[in-house]
């Protein structure tokens, strides 16, 4: 189900003031987050956070069309290397 | 038999249900066509007069994106998807479902055809 409409998008506090400051002061930092949760708004284009994935900080460059998302969504929290023995072929044959 | 969108309409169906044959076109969609051109949604096809065809017509051409164009923006969203680097895109880019479904089993509408992997052989001596 989606958010009600009332409340507006979520955007996280401390992180939509840290911008703002950002942008007040024609700055550009790395800001190292959290909030996964925290939807992308056009104040936010142009920055590049880095976005916790629950291991190391993913670098995301905010681009025009990733407004209306979150920035979970640019971090994957799962690297998928292939299935398990299947390189493993050639150790397993020899009887 | 009506040409609508470069579709032929079944001609012997509800001019309601006929026009969901066109592509980007719903029962819903239907029936607000149906009204703004101001023709029944019971009628057949078939029993339609070139006036109220040219109507519907308009009507679909004013208003609504279908088929080739409704199509592209379909994919243009994928793709934007698939450029921005969302998660979404990634299993768009794997063929995988994106709404977070099991794909341990089933999942076959987006994987296709099962493909067989060659399975791991029982471990017959331990060493």
């Amino acid at each position: 189900m989606g958010r009600s409409l009332k409340k507006g998008p979520y955007v996280d506090q401390k992180l939509s003031q840290r911008v703002e400051v950002l942008n007040k002061s024609n700055q550009k930092k790395v800001l190292k987050t959290w909030a996964r949760d925290c939807t992308v708004i056009p104040e936010f284009v142009g920055h590049t956070f880095a976005v916790h994935n629950g291991n190391k900080f993913i670098p995301v460059y905010v681009t025009e069309s990733m407004v209306g998302h979150k920035l979970g969504e640019f971090a994957p929290t799962r690297i998928f290397r292939g299935h398990p023995g299947i390189k493993s072929e050639k150790t397993t044959t020899p009887e | 038999m009506a040409r609508i969108a470069g579709i032929d309409l079944p001609k012997n169906k509800r001019v309601e249900i006929g026009l969901t044959y066109i592509y980007g076109i719903g029962r819903s969609t239907s029936r607000e066509i149906l009204e703004k051109a101001g023709v029944g949604p019971s009628k057949r096809i078939a029993e339609l007069n070139d006036e109220e065809v040219a109507k519907i017509r308009s009507v679909i051409q004013t208003d609504f994106k279908v088929e080739g164009a409704m199509r592209s923006e379909v994919q243009m969203n994928i793709k934007r998807l698939m450029d921005v680097g969302s998660y979404r895109g990634l299993r768009h880019r794997k063929g995988l479902p994106t709404r977070g479904q099991r794909t341990r089993t089933n999942a076959r509408t987006r994987k296709g055809k099962r493909k067989t992997v060659a399975g791991k052989k029982k471990a017959l001596e331990k060493k």
